[in-house]
């Protein structure tokens, strides 16, 4: 591998080729997981009424802190929910297919096939007993029913893929035997051995040093132009999603606070939540002596106010806020936001025309 | 005056030997570095794993013996103190570390953790020592109940208040901030850089920071040192190099930080290959194998820091007619 | 990451302190044969219908008061010497318990101060500790008892410490494992900067931290300390004879078994298969109740 310096406007970079058809790759409405106690007395609404749209060929971040159900909401895709777990309602559309109606056989189908997922943990994602030929192969194998030898070479060739050098003898060796950096590419190879029409990745890159972390992101990008993959990248840094994603939905306490298109939301974000969120992060270059904090705690999900989970920390709450939830208004220009201070594109007439 | 001071720290670690005792060696966690604290002000230390920035602080809290080199605290070598001094040291120097969860003992009440430094130390009468704990937790923005709690009953960011309160007991001159906030939600940590900075301007503290998170460093610091493979690569004004990085690591790195908006436009340099094993670190310059702009004289010859317009940078481009000029102006 | 926390914040809201008894797998059962032979055992004196200890040769081999000759006078039968078998049941559930619990505990202790103190400071003290328990563990458990009991002669006091001389060692691996994950972790780094000795360290910030392991443990080996007390007492270098202890009654039943007495060794045989079998469910159970492992710590 030679070592290379290019430069790029993000935004050129970003915008995928492939074709983009009109109706969404995966549309989820009015999901709702919640985690059931054993005698079902306590509930905790994990998920809540999320609705969101991903189209092929576009990276959707999702952002939270810990607790706010982006990670249920992942499990919730791929229905890999622990037992306590349950979908309580709402379809998830999946190339026209509902998955929460799917069987539990047609699902194992769609997993590793169609829906595909990289972890935080490589080590923990991958078994110290095989090596990672076998791995990356499996998939292959038991997906598209491939030989052995067949699934052994289709493997190398996504070795080669992921960026790895001399993936003919890398294919022999245990993952013990590799860096982090190289570890999470393998991830990489195996959810993308069978041509999955979406990836998620959940905090792929936390474990792993700034200029591998940089790498393993080019990495995903490149592999997302090559075919035209969706991807849902789940997070809790805004700078991944301000350099990687299209589309951006802000969770806070299992709900979608705001959703739209990334630079939209970055540069006029509409719920509270999300601006302080946006001006609480150092950023490189600005001399504040004081960030802005958002005052108090994360909420807790099993004791959450009546009205909006966030009041208790928005500046700006008043007593609606309190008493109510707000509902997703429609901002237009493909803007959601959950806050009685947004204001909704019916009540802009005009400015909203349909355009998606 | 520098409060702390590092000339030459070096720590070797022997290897892991092989199954059948072989293939020793030594590995060269810190390696000859230096650098000062002054008096009120920050040191954020940035670089990536296996660079040797924990080692560096585990050094500084005496919780490993330097194989080479000194440190002098307020002027004075480590190693000649007497007793009366090291205790000295040891109530002058604290620390708070990553994981809140992991750094309060699960089963001690927090006014008991608060209060372990000062009842080790000093020993103050009952009164003195609730007084100082309702002060402390008043200092780090806790109510006074939270005294009689255990650490279980508190969120991410209220138990790195109780670490921060702790670390301040025994008013200590310097404190290392060891990834203060990485654990913590994103919507906390601001809160706890502000605390760490109002505390600072409070109480005249010193910090050694030490995070992955340039931004950050680069908020909280007055000076930055970067370090790779247990050198010292470049260090300088903080504003200052993250604004015009020299060294073609330092580069490297901050172009690898994240954007904080989508439209933000920046050259990316991405490094081939991971950082060697401190086991068998490469010749010469140790970042020549990765460096985007390595000459022949990096595999031989190592570098040493030479001040470059006001930055100390440890790299062969800016050597008396090495031609490497130009670097600086990207 | 945030799933575990999701998850736990499910556990972390139950509602009282008391509720796991309530819960599924609560060892009800088990909790209640420890404590009625507990029971027993204290208030043996006021239970027992007979003198334990002393019989009427006129009495002798009187079968259950089920069986043709059997009389309500004797419940449960009578010994070769003619005493009361279910009043030798109870007065040897005192042995049990007692012998039981000081061995556990005596292992218990030596073996936690021995495992904190060799993971803690490591170098040779570990080195000279973990030999020891090395070449412990190597000689078998029973033999080694057998030796011991041979040397000092039988007592109950002497069973106390020999079982707790055999059995120590399995504390002190198993703490030491522990105290070397503690002793790694950030509480214990920050104790060292506020400048705390290795004694407070040991004392303050690991034992507290390993005495769930240790209880855990405790429980699960009571069993097997309650089974070597008997294998010694049936062996005849355990609690000696006019005391009547569970295995000294298998002990002394078994040429009767030959002959149709069963009584004499189904009884006790029994209670120890009960005491062994409680206690090792409560350990089970115990053991995911608190192992820091299962429950977040």
């Amino acid at each position: 591998m030679s070592n290379s310096i290019h430069s790029f406007a993000s935004s050129e970079g970003k915008r995928p080729v492939a074709a983009i058809s009109n109706r969404p790759l995966l549309e989820l409405r009015n999901l709702s997981t919640n985690y059931i106690s054993a005698r079902g007395r306590r509930v905790v609404r994990a998920v809540d009424d999320v609705t969101l749209t991903i189209n092929a060929g576009e990276t959707l971040g999702i952002v939270g802190e810990s607790g706010s159900g982006k990670s249920t909401l992942a499990l919730t895709i791929l229905r890999v929910l622990p037992p306590a777990a349950h979908i309580v309602g709402g379809q998830m559309m999946f190339e026209g297919e509902d998955l929460v109606q799917k069987s539990d056989a047609e699902m194992r189908r769609v997993r590793g096939k169609r829906i595909a997922m990289i972890l935080q943990d490589p080590m923990a994602s991958l078994n110290p007993l095989f090596t990672v030929g076998d791995q990356v192969a499996e998939p292959i194998r038991v997906h598209e029913g491939a030989s052995r030898a067949t699934a052994w070479r289709r493997a190398i060739g996504l070795l080669k893929a992921v960026r790895i050098a001399s993936p003919e003898t890398r294919v022999r060796q245990h993952p013990h035997e590799m860096s982090g950096g190289m570890r999470q590419r393998i991830v990489g190879a195996i959810a993308m051995s069978c041509e999955p029409r979406l990836l998620i990745a959940d905090e792929p890159t936390t474990s792993l040093d700034l200029t591998i972390q940089a790498q393993y992101l080019n990495l995903l990008r490149e592999l997302q132009r090559e075919h035209g993959l969706a991807l849902i990248f789940i997070t809790h840094n805004l700078g991944i999603v301000a350099k990687m994603c299209d589309q951006l939905a802000v969770m806070y306490a299992g709900r979608v606070v705001e959703s739209g298109p990334v630079s939209r939301i970055f540069n006029a974000p509409a719920h509270p939540y999300t601006e302080a969120l946006l001006n609480s992060i150092p950023r490189m270059g600005d001399n504040r002596e004081r960030l802005t904090a958002i005052e108090g705690q994360p909420p807790n999900l099993a004791s959450l106010p009546p009205g909006c989970a966030f009041a208790p920390r928005c500046p700006v709450a008043f007593d609606r806020c309190r008493a109510e939830a707000p509902p997703a208004m429609d901002l237009g220009a493909g803007r959601t936001a959950r806050c009685w201070l947004a204001v909704p594109a019916a009540a802009e007439a005009g400015l909203q025309d349909g355009a998606v | 005056m520098a409060v702390m001071e590092a000339v030459g720290l070096t720590k070797l670690f022997p290897g892991r030997r092989g199954f059948f005792g072989g293939g020793g060696g030594t590995v060269r966690a810190v390696d000859g570095v230096s650098f000062a604290i002054e008096g009120g002000q920050t040191l954020g230390v940035v670089g990536e794993s296996g660079c040797g920035k924990t080692t560096t602080a585990r050094l500084v809290l005496g919780l490993e013996k330097p194989t080479g080199g000194a440190i002098r605290f307020e002027g004075c070598d480590l190693q000649t103190l007497d007793a009366a001094g090291r205790r000295h040291y040891r109530k002058s120097v604290q620390a708070v570390f990553q994981d809140p969860y992991a750094s309060l003992s699960p089963r001690m009440r927090i006014s008991a953790i608060i209060a372990e430094p000062l009842v080790t130390n000093e020993s103050p009468s009952a009164e003195e020592l609730s007084r100082r704990v309702r002060q402390l937790l008043d200092l780090v923005g806790l109510p006074a109940h939270a005294a009689d709690l255990f650490p279980h009953e508190f969120s991410g960011g209220q138990r790195q208040r109780i670490a921060i309160a702790r670390a301040l007991s025994l008013s200590p001159r310097l404190v290392v901030l060891d990834e203060p906030v990485s654990a913590l939600d994103v919507s906390i940590r601001a809160q706890i850089l502000n605390l760490l900075r109002d505390l600072q301007a409070e109480l005249g503290l010193s910090y050694l920071f030490i995070a992955h998170d340039l931004a950050a460093v680069a908020h909280m610091s007055h000076t930055i040192v970067v370090m790779y493979l247990g050198k010292i690569v470049e260090t300088g004004e903080a504003q200052e190099l993250s604004r015009a990085p020299k060294h073609p690591y330092t580069q490297a790195l901050f172009s690898a930080a994240l954007p904080s908006h989508p439209d933000e436009r920046r050259d990316e340099i991405i490094l081939s290959g991971e950082v060697p094993s401190p086991l068998n670190p490469p010749s010469g310059c140790r970042f020549h194998p990765r460096c985007p702009r390595a000459m022949p004289v990096c595999g031989v010859e190592e570098p040493t820091l030479r001040d470059v317009e006001g930055h100390l940078v440890a790299c062969h481009l800016y050597d008396m007619g090495a031609g490497g000029r130009g670097l600086g102006e990207t | 990451m945030s799933t575990t926390t999701e998850t736990s914040l499910l556990a972390a809201q139950l509602p009282s302190r008391f509720s796991f008894v309530r819960s599924r797998d609560f060892p009800l059962i088990p909790l209640l044969i420890l404590g009625i032979i507990a029971f027993v055992a204290v208030f043996a004196d006021l239970l027992a219908p007979h003198d334990p200890q002393v019989g009427s040769l006129a009495a002798r081999f009187h079968p259950p008061f089920w069986l043709a000759g059997g009389s309500t006078d004797y419940l449960l039968g009578t010994d070769q010497l003619g005493r009361d078998v279910l009043s030798r049941l109870i007065f040897g559930a005192r042995v049990s318990m007692v012998v039981g619990f000081t061995a556990v505990i005596f292992a218990g202790v030596v073996g936690t101060t021995l495992g904190i103190i060799s993971g803690y400071l490591g170098g040779w003290v570990d080195q000279v500790i973990m030999r020891v328990v090395d070449a412990w563990l190597a000689l078998p458990a029973l033999s080694f008892a057998i030796f011991l009991a041979a040397i000092v002669g039988p007592s109950e006091m002497n069973i106390v410490i020999i079982l707790g001389l055999v059995f120590w060692t399995r504390y002190a691996r198993i703490v030491r494992g522990e105290v070397l994950s503690l002793k790694e972790r950030e509480f214990v780094r920050l104790a060292i900067v506020a400048g705390c000795s290795k004694w407070t360290i040991m004392r303050r910030h690991i034992l507290p931290n390993v005495v769930n392991s240790a209880i855990v443990l405790a429980s699960l080996m009571l069993g097997v300390v309650i089974i070597a007390e008997a294998s010694l007492s049936f062996l005849g270098v355990g609690v000696p004879p006019p005391k009547p202890a569970w295995g000294v009654m298998l002990s002394d039943g078994k040429q009767g078994l030959m002959v149709g007495y069963w009584w004499l060794t189904v009884f006790p045989g029994c209670c120890i298969m009960l005491m062994v079998l409680s206690s090792n469910l409560l350990g089970d159970w115990l053991r995911v109740k608190l192992d820091p492992q299962l429950r977040q710590l």
